[in-house]
């Protein structure tokens, strides 16, 4: 009896929380829901370096200059105009009256000047955005609309600080940067957003600031979902649970072909793919480490080695044709600095052969060369595990390199494992990929010889090993020029001369491939406009640029699907509890005899 | 009673505090460095590295680490996540519930399922009922995890979330909440009860059958008991005790058992924690996640070990 009184409570009560309706919000607010595939680490703009993480900061905070939505040159942040020393060497930035924090205080130059401060004192406020005041020697605000910054020596970006300036009011009370989780709820801050909820791998809620300068949102709420896969933010997508995804695969891609309300958006990447090839591993003392390859170090082999691939096959086999063939480190998307080389080493197969004939490689009996020093030319490449492109490519590299008379083994191994064999120099290939800024400063640098480690492994992050004395040069020339067109040129004449060289072939610039609701978004801005994303801006313009639909209102996707999940939950119930009290009044009947 | 309590409880704290020594260890064997994949893409001096090294602590030497890491743990400190900067003990017990949730919902679903169609197959072995359920069993369990919950997410349609464990414009009170996370809950949930299930179906069955031709049931019989009674008063509290340590032995396992479908259903949980961990690698996140799901494991065992004893009386005599 007790039991089956249980039983009958228990499915009674799972009936009215399943078929309970779901209140009614207050009055139909419209809310942007964006799907990401990566956590946000943490909401201090201080800590936080992953992708997800200095997006939601960019919501928040506004950062001294931004980017044009249109063709990313420096435009109004919170300062609105500046100008520089003749020496280059001080900065005078001019923040204007009138923008006001979220909480309703005024923005000022000292807040500015708190922000930098804060980060050239206090190391751990450096984590994420240190590079930016490395140079400073000092930021000082004269007034409150005035804000001076000294550096070093003359810094080209200066004009391009990603550093979210925070209220001094409030951070001014921080202790403990490192402790700070900046969750308090609405966290106070100068962006078009407030963030209002956060739920950590879950969900994080932000409302419009109606109060922002530029002007308000068109819309009440934005929402980044968080999911695991890209897999299941596709199917949100479809299913009308998002209204945003980016970082599709191909696949994933053209599945949204023909999908009713919605409307997919292929755009120029900030990413390059690349074959890194081990042309002489070293520390940044010049001491050789690693067991690349000794050939490698031949440039006639590493340019072979460049001849022999078919780029636009591989783009169009591996990318889906969603890809733009590559060149130089700089990805087209930033036209100015995009390298087209001269003279440029097209796919040649032939001529590639003919080359290594001409330079001693003979082919041994099985149809491998072996160098003039007497080694076999047998390579061995590494691709990461968790990327399908590794392993797809590096077959038709391998099946390149045969025609060629070079063995490749193809070793798809672990991301920590290829990281340290590739620190350490003991590959001969890897693939490799980076994602590129604006400003080409960084990317440049990562093929400096400071860049290559000290004796432990440790102190740079260098890509390639490269140590190149002109290429160094020329490096140092384009920082110091603040000649928009000089520094284009050194920036081109760099990238050829690395293209000569070899130390890696950039394979191609994945296109950014994105989808929304255009049931519900009529538009999003683009960054470059066209052609350009809408997610993972410089800037936030996608998000706050966003145009709802007229008749926005009618939001039935995801409440028909809870309606019947409920229904289908509930008949589940019933059908278990009917079950359970036939079972019981039959064995009742038992219990008798 | 007493002394074999404090015994197997003494050789239960032994084995954590081994746990918690192999935590360490493990970890460094992983390969990599984790403030070079941490900072990945981004620029970064070589200053900032070695600054963010010294925070972290990665640059002492082994040893010094190990003795740092096993002062503070023994205080219950598992350090400061390297992703979130932010105490490990306080993410894991974020991340402890939505897993215990899901986890527990389904493993008593399961236990009950499987035992149920365990009985029913071995009472009437040879059936087509049982070859059917036994065969489905097998089958479903053979799945991949990962595999059956993307199948039955795409044949369910639009009926059910894709993933996480609640809507973010879902009203906060609690109707709204709980109807929300239910609706949630029910792909993940379906998707590890149907793989699961058929380790107890199995055992059940098996010894059920094993108790099928003794002679105290043929005396039930023989007293005129109906089928039924036999079953349920006689052979099933007999042939239980298999199960029940199955049952424990697995409930150790619930906490880090969710790892495949808190990914596949971005499921908030301690095996999507531990997944993510991994990928950086976050040392103490990975360590804390290890000896949490390792403790649970232990904790279980203990259980499972005296309850044995309280269940039947010849573990006692002996």
């Amino acid at each position: 009896m007790g039991i089956r009184r249980f039983g009958a409570v228990t499915a009674a009560m799972a009936l009215v929380v399943l078929l309970a309706p779901t209140p009614a919000p207050a009055q139909q607010a419209v809310t942007l829901r964006v799907a990401i595939t990566q956590q946000v680490d943490s909401l201090n703009p201080f800590l936080s370096i992953f992708q997800a993480g200095t997006e939601v900061g960019r919501l928040m905070y506004d950062y001294l200059t931004a980017y044009d939505v249109k063709d990313q040159r420096p435009v109004e942040g919170l300062a609105d105009r500046w100008e520089s020393s003749p020496d280059r060497l001080t900065w005078t930035f001019h923040v204007p009256e009138g923008k006001k924090w979220s909480d309703g205080q005024p923005i000022t130059a000292r807040d500015a000047a708190f922000t930098y401060n804060l980060m050239m004192r206090d190391e751990v406020a450096a984590t994420a955005n240190g590079s930016f005041t490395a140079t400073f020697e000092s930021v000082t605000a004269t007034d409150d609309r005035t804000l001076v910054i000294r550096t070093k020596q003359p810094q080209a970006t200066m004009l391009a600080l990603d550093v979210p300036i925070v209220p001094e009011h409030v951070w001014s009370e921080v202790t403990d940067i490192g402790e700070y989780r900046n969750d308090q709820t609405p966290v106070v801050g100068s962006g078009p957003f407030v963030l209002t909820e956060y739920r950590a791998n879950e969900f994080i809620r932000f409302k419009a600031n109606k109060d922002y300068w530029r002007g308000a949102p068109e819309y009440d709420e934005l929402t980044f979902t968080y999911y695991k896969t890209s897999d299941a933010a596709v199917q949100a997508l479809g299913k009308g649970e998002v209204d945003l995804v980016n970082r599709m695969g191909p696949a994933q891609f053209d599945s949204l072909e023909d999908k009713e309300g919605i409307t997919r958006n292929q755009a120029q990447g900030r990413r390059f793919n690349e074959l890194v090839i081990n042309s002489g591993a070293a520390t940044n003392a010049g001491q050789p480490i690693g067991d690349g390859h000794p050939a490698l170090k031949d440039v006639v082999v590493r340019r072979a080695i460049a001849k022999s691939l078919d780029l636009d096959a591989i783009i169009e086999r591996v990318n889906g044709g969603y890809a733009q063939r590559g060149t130089g480190p700089i990805p087209p998307v930033f036209g100015d600095y995009h390298l087209k080389p001269e003279p440029a080493h097209p796919y040649d197969p032939a001529a590639a052969n003919a080359d290594l004939d001409r330079a001693g490689y003979a082919r041994g009996a099985d149809g491998i060369r072996v160098s003039p020093e007497g080694r076999r030319m047998e390579l061995r490449l590494l691709g990461h595990a968790s990327r399908a492109y590794d392993e797809q490519t590096g077959e038709f590299v391998k099946r390149s390199l045969a025609d060629l008379g070079i063995a490749v083994d193809v070793q798809i191994v672990s991301d920590n494992q290829l990281n340290e064999s590739s620190t350490a120099g003991t590959f001969d290939l890897v693939f490799s990929g980076w994602g590129t800024n604006p400003d080409p400063d960084f990317i440049l640098s990562l093929h400096t010889c400071g860049q290559r480690p000290n004796a432990d492994g440790k102190g740079g992050t260098t890509d390639t090993f490269f140590c190149d004395p002109e290429y160094d040069a020329l490096y140092a020339r384009q920082r110091a020029e603040f000649d928009p067109a000089k520094r284009r040129e050194l920036v081109l004449e760099m990238q050829q001369r690395f293209y000569d060289q070899v130390p890696a072939v950039v394979l191609g610039y994945d296109n950014a491939l994105e989808a929304y609701r255009s049931d519900k978004f009529a538009s999003f801005p683009v960054q470059p406009d066209p052609g350009g994303v809408i997610m993972a801006q410089n800037g936030v313009w996608g998000y706050y640029g966003a145009t709802p639909v007229a008749t926005a209102g009618s939001d039935t996707g995801s409440n028909t699907g809870l309606v019947l999940g409920v229904v289908g939950g509930a008949l589940v119930v019933l059908v278990g509890g009917v079950w359970l009290m036939g079972r019981r009044r039959g064995l009742r009947a038992e219990d008798r005899e | 009673m007493i002394r074999h309590l404090a015994g197997k409880v003494g050789g239960a704290l032994v084995s954590l505090l081994f746990v918690v020594a192999l935590g360490f260890l493990l970890f460094r064997v992983i390969p990599g460095d984790p403030v070079v994949a941490m900072t990945r893409g981004r620029p970064v001096t070589g200053d900032q590295l070695a600054e963010l090294r010294a925070r972290l602590g990665v640059d002492k030497p082994l040893t010094e680490q190990f003795a740092d890491y096993l002062a503070a743990a023994v205080r219950g400190d598992f350090g400061t996540s390297y992703v979130y900067s932010r105490p490990v003990l306080e993410l894991i017990g974020e991340r402890l519930w939505p897993t215990v949730l899901l986890t527990g919902t389904s493993t008593v679903l399961a236990v009950v399922i499987g035992l149920w169609l365990g009985i029913r197959g071995a009472w009437r072995r040879g059936s087509r009922s049982d070859r059917i359920s036994t065969g489905l069993a097998l089958a479903q369990w053979a799945m991949p995890t990962f595999w059956l919950g993307m199948l039955l997410s795409l044949a369910t349609g639009d009926l059910f979330p894709s993933g996480g464990m609640r809507y973010p414009d879902t009203p906060s009170d609690f109707v709204s909440q709980a109807v929300d996370v239910a609706h949630h809950m029910v792909l993940p949930c379906l998707t590890m009860i149907a793989v699961v299930y058929a380790q107890y179906l199995l055992v059940m069955r098996s010894s059920l059958l094993e108790e099928m031709h003794a002679d105290y049931l043929t005396t039930a019989r023989a007293k005129g008991l109906r089928d039924d009674l036999v079953r349920r008063r006689h052979a099933v509290p007999n042939a239980l005790l298999p199960t029940v340590t199955l049952v424990f032995l697995h409930l150790g396992l619930v906490v880090s058992g969710a790892i495949t479908v808190e990914t596949v259903f971005s499921w908030p949980g301690l095996g999507l924690l531990t997944y993510e961990a991994l990928t950086g690698p976050d040392l103490p996140l990975l360590q804390g996640t290890f000896v949490v799901l390792a403790g649970a494991v232990i904790a279980m065992n203990v259980v499972a070990d005296l309850l044995y004893r309280v269940l039947d009386p010849r573990v006692r005599a002996s």
